[in-house]
């Protein structure tokens, strides 16, 4: 639920908080979203970095520039201004994913966990358009939702030490992709060959927050037509 | 004149990347800082050298390169004292030094903090990747095609002749931190202080907690007393932004400082080391003990003054 009034937590000497819902919902990130780009589009004096997540911003700023209270009062007034209606639509992007076999060691235990074929749980996944929630824990990796109830599931209880770049992957309710090469404990259940990050791309991320995903299936064979 | 070739690679040392201040503003793609993790040294090094504070060096980690000068160049070694040696005769630190050509610099071994910095005069000649020349290891790219460096690797440096006079320079010894195996780190209260109850977080600032060897450039594990979050509160939180040096706790109630390889985590943090600690933190090593105490944002923000007036009045 969005609050009323944001609660703000301080983080150190240099980064202030800003929460502005209790849980993951839409409205709350749609939130987010609209402080985000009215702070990346007309930057506040002092502030380094603003990291988006959930339901809160965090503004990291050099303390020699600004304080905490004059970012507070910044804010506060930011919110009783913003305009929805300015914010961008959401950009719609389809992500090709070879499921299954080698590309998604987990597709199987998934479809067992939940007592389905496998064939259904990519008929699931590829049926619901997918809200990026936040891109974190590495670069270019997204936090999608929701997933229809039948595939909420849990992490692994053995997180693999390697996990490949591109690997499709579900936690309770959400969806991910590996951006790169990592450690990881999700449920991998297929591969896209598109690149999620690339340092020499500009944006460097395929995917932002506040993006509409939609999953189609393809064959192994139809990856090199993307492969980049 | 231009990158000019200034050092080879002979031997390349465990983990030795390039670093700069870090890459800010784009967290919002999941980009982290990266960065030196003692920027007190990189400063230092790059101004003893006559670089702009930011510019790259290589950050050194634990045991050292053997690496060779191409040129007549000059250097600076700050951070951590890995007994530098030129052509095996020791080195004094934190003060400019020529290499000639052939010179060789090696390491005898650490023998006090974590990360040791080498400065360049003229720098690091590689690209700036949104803005850094900083390397993510995990992300692979920055710095040296995004990697550690290697056998046969070649520094190539700006106009490095033109930063030949810098010689003679040297930081006033009593400006020289000292790096200890049982370092004091001053903490700010938050965000999730009140996840915890008063006496956890009295247990957390009188208890000696000792640094594993499973710490890197992500973050420094540590372990010591259980710091338990209240009881019927989830083991984890809503996942957010986090900023370098904020400490969390996982459901293993081990505390976590976390470094500059993240943006955002799912962890509660129970404080958050104060911006001039920060510097101390990256020269924490395994088995050194650090004892947290909690200071208020006064405090916080004069340390930090203290420390960019002294760095700004530096030669």
């Amino acid at each position: 639920m969005l609050y009323t009034d944001p609660q703000y937590r301080i983080m150190g000497d240099r980064a202030l908080l800003v929460e502005l819902g209790d849980d993951v919902d839409l409205k709350t990130n749609n939130r987010v979203r609209e402080l985000f780009v009215s702070i990346k589009t007309d930057p506040l004096e002092g502030v380094l970095e603003t990291i988006p997540s959930y339901r809160s911003l965090l503004l990291i700023f050099d303390p020699l520039k600004t304080t905490l209270s004059l970012l507070q009062n910044r804010i506060q007034q930011l919110l009783q201004t913003l305009d929805p209606s300015q914010l961008p639509d959401p950009r719609k992007i389809e992500i090709p994913v070879v499921y299954g076999s080698e590309y998604g060691p987990d597709l199987e235990w998934v479809a067992g966990y939940h007592g389905i074929t496998p064939d259904e749980v990519i008929r699931l996944h590829t049926a619901h358009a997918y809200h990026v929630y936040m891109i974190g824990f590495m670069p270019g990796f997204p936090y999608m939702g929701e997933l229809p109830k039948t595939l909420i599931t849990p992490r692994r209880e053995t997180p693999r030490t390697v996990v490949p770049r591109g690997s499709v992957a579900l936690a309770q309710a959400q969806t991910g992709i590996y951006s790169t090469q990592s450690p990881g404990g999700w449920q991998i259940i297929g591969r896209t060959p598109l690149m999620l990050f690339d340092s020499e791309r500009w944006p460097p991320a395929l995917l932002e927050m506040g993006d509409l995903v939609k999953f189609f299936a393809i064959d192994e064979e139809e990856m090199a037509n993307w492969e980049q | 004149m231009g990158a000019v070739e200034t050092l080879e690679i002979l031997t390349p040392g465990p983990l030795t990347t390039v670093q700069d201040r870090g890459r800010f503003g784009f967290g919002g793609y999941g980009v982290p800082p990266s960065g030196a993790l003692d920027s007190f040294s990189l400063r230092v090094g790059n101004l003893l050298v006559g670089n702009g504070e930011n510019e790259a060096s290589l950050e050194i980690t634990v045991i050292g390169p053997k690496i060779i000068a191409l040129i007549d160049v000059i250097i600076a070694i700050t951070g951590a004292d890995l007994q530098p040696n030129v052509n095996e005769i020791p080195l004094d630190m934190w003060q400019s030094h020529p290499l000639k050509k052939g010179d060789v610099l090696s390491f005898k071994g650490p023998k006090s903090g974590c990360r040791t910095y080498l400065a360049i005069g003229g720098g690091i000649s590689v690209q700036n990747i949104m803005g850094s020349k900083s390397t993510n290891l995990a992300a692979q790219f920055g710095g040296l095609d995004g990697r550690p460096l290697r056998k046969g690797d070649i520094i190539s440096s700006d106009s490095p002749a033109r930063h030949l006079k810098a010689v003679g320079r040297s930081l006033d010894k009593a400006l020289i931190p000292s790096y200890t195996k049982d370092q004091d780190i001053r903490v700010i209260s938050g965000p999730q202080d009140d996840h915890f109850s008063a006496e956890a977080k009295e247990i957390f600032l009188v208890s000696p907690f000792q640094v594993t060897s499973q710490s890197d450039r992500t973050g420094i594990r540590l372990t010591g007393p259980h710091i338990e979050a209240k009881k019927n509160l989830k083991e984890s939180i809503i996942s957010e932004g986090v900023v370098p040096g904020t400490i969390q706790i996982p459901g293993d109630a081990q505390p976590i400082i976390i470094l500059g390889e993240t943006v955002t985590g799912g962890y509660r943090k129970i404080t958050t080391v104060i911006s001039a600690d920060l510097p101390l933190v990256g020269q924490l090593k395994p088995g050194d003990t650090v004892n947290f105490r909690k200071v208020s944002m006064d405090e916080a923000y004069q340390a930090i003054r203290k420390m960019e007036n002294m760095v700004a009045g530096l030669f």
